[in-house]
């Protein structure tokens, strides 16, 4: 049977932050109250999005205190400890699109594979750019108008409305359009979360030794273009679009992967 | 030669492309962006920043509306749903989504003495400064939420009929709200009690629309610069010192017209040319 330690602690803290953000509105816990624009831990620690945060700078107007210590800290957090692990761990978006990508496999949609010229991956940080452009333009903080992650985020706490739409939208988009076409090629937030995790100490470790070439891990992997160094290499996932997801850890039969703290010496 | 040519012209299609790309992207964006800013008669929690700065400043962190006292979450004594106050604008809602709000028909805003929306608000969106006191505490009577404003045509108590709902449902009773007394000159022998709104008063907290019995509110919250004309600086109030001395600082002007070459009586004793 396949491992599947990493998915399910994921969703289990997928599902428990949705529940605490939930609970502060419906039952008034001081848990995790407010949404990832900008919350509040145990009611004193603020907690803000990065990106939101620039885009709202970009609008030309300087936000509370509260607000540029919480993004103070969540950058911080992901910068040492957690990389773009954000997009795994701690977005609901994340589970649409895997299971589209389940359903994907399944479904053998995957079977050519197709050149996508104008939505390379690096379109995100096009669109990371851009967002901040039209923010600055605009006057209001662009992404946050359309962005699934807030507007699910806001459904599961406060009630969806027709925003379920945008969140249907995202599902087929990456089940019958690009294979991992959100998360992988548009998220600008995830590009954002890419650039801040650069520097994290937790990273996979992949074991040249033990690796068989099956390829499974690559199969899984979101982002399967971090993992350049398998059967090649025995380095640690550096590449910053990894999302700490640990799917290529639990899918390797070999234990040729592992989480591990980043080494700086050189080997 | 040829390939570094061949290599030249692909860059150069490439780099036309993405930049076509980026601004075809940038122009929808920014049309979508700007179009759904345009919300103009939307009512926001005390302390909010004018529109524009608004809608700049908030997070849409969803904290005021958790933070407000009449919440969606609350429950009846019979255990039913209530809906709340602060509503967080969903996609349907034709409100910038992920901003609170409040529609007074449906519930209004009750006033909290303590305002617990305001000082939750980590960007600064709702303003705290802005509702303070001279003793420095926080006064929920310094809100402008919007302003009322009573239609006449609609208003039974213009008809004769006597309803005073808008006025005993108002927080700040006999400030906001007057009863005016006039004749009913059509009876002869009844009295119109008639509201008014007083605008430096008024917080638009929209408990008056809540209570209004006519089939739609005859009396209705407005954000203030729907709600509210403007004169223009150069009308000044005669009996006011204080706005006369505006006319120390005026300026003569000349206005140099065909008809102000000819004298007053001329131009009135002038035949009409079509």
């Amino acid at each position: 049977m396949k491992n599947l330690k990493y998915l399910l602690l994921r969703r289990v803290t997928q599902v428990l932050l949705m529940v605490l953000y939930f609970g502060a509105n419906a039952y008034g816990w001081h848990i995790l109250e407010g949404t990832f624009g900008s919350s509040v831990l145990f009611g004193v620690i603020p907690l803000a999005d990065p990106y939101t945060t620039l885009q709202v700078l970009a609008t030309g107007f300087v936000l509370g205190a509260d607000v540029l210590l919480g993004a103070a800290i969540i950058t911080l957090f992901y910068m040492v400890v957690g990389g773009r692990a954000f997009c795994s761990w701690v977005c609901p978006i994340n589970m649409v699109t895997d299971l589209a990508n389940w359903l994907r496999r399944k479904l053998n949609l995957d079977k050519e594979e197709v050149n996508y010229r104008f939505l390379k991956r690096s379109a995100r940080y096009w669109l990371m750019v851009l967002g901040l452009i039209v923010s600055a333009i605009v006057g209001v903080a662009a992404f946050e108008v359309l962005s699934p992650i807030t507007i699910m985020q806001r459904g599961i706490v406060f009630g969806f409305g027709a925003g379920i739409a945008v969140i249907v939208a995202i599902f087929l988009f990456d089940l019958f359009g690009v294979k991992n076409g959100w998360c992988g090629h548009v998220c600008p937030l995830g590009a954002a979360y890419s650039l801040i995790g650069k520097t994290s100490l937790v990273r996979v470790k992949h074991d040249h030794e033990a690796c068989t070439n099956c390829m499974e891990c690559k199969i899984v992997c979101p982002e399967n273009q971090v993992l350049w160094m398998v059967n090649k290499e025995s380095v640690s996932v550096t590449d910053g679009e990894c999302t700490n997801c640990g799917r290529c850890i639990d899918v390797c039969g070999d234990d040729a992967l592992e989480f591990s703290i980043r080494s700086f010496g050189k080997k | 030669m040829a390939n570094s040519d061949n290599n030249r012209r692909k860059f150069m299609a490439t780099t036309l492309q993405s930049v076509g790309l980026t601004a075809l992207g940038g122009l929808l964006w920014s049309g979508y962006s700007d179009e759904v800013k345009a919300a103009p008669l939307v009512l926001r929690p005390p302390g909010a920043l004018p529109e524009e700065d608004f809608l700049k400043a908030c997070i849409k962190c969803g904290l005021c509306a958790e933070a407000c006292v009449n919440r969606e979450s609350n429950k009846n004594r019979d255990g039913s749903k209530r809906p709340g106050t602060l509503q967080m604008a969903k996609g349907g809602d034709h409100v910038m989504i992920g901003t609170p709000f409040f529609k007074p028909v449906e519930v209004p805003c009750y006033m909290c003495d303590d305002i617990p929306c305001v000082p939750v608000c980590p960007s600064g969106a709702l303003d705290m400064p802005s509702l303070l006191n001279e003793t420095e505490e926080l006064d929920i009577n310094k809100a402008r939420m919007g302003l009322a404003v009573v239609h006449k045509e609609s208003c039974i108590a213009f008809w004769g009929i006597q309803c005073d709902a808008c006025y005993r449902a108002c927080p700040l009773l006999d400030e906001a709200i007057t009863l005016e007394y006039a004749k009913n000159e059509r009876t002869g022998k009844h009295a119109f009690l008639l509201p008014v709104v007083h605008s430096d008063v008024c917080t638009g907290c929209g408990l008056c629309e809540k209570a209004c019995v006519t089939e739609e509110p005859a009396i209705f919250v407005l954000p203030i610069e729907y709600s509210t004309g403007k004169a223009g600086s150069h009308y000044v109030k005669g009996w006011d010192k204080k706005d006369q001395e505006r006319i120390k600082d005026a300026k003569e002007i000349h206005t140099q017209t065909e008809r102000s070459e000819k004298e007053a009586a001329d131009y009135l004793n002038m035949e009409v040319e079509y």
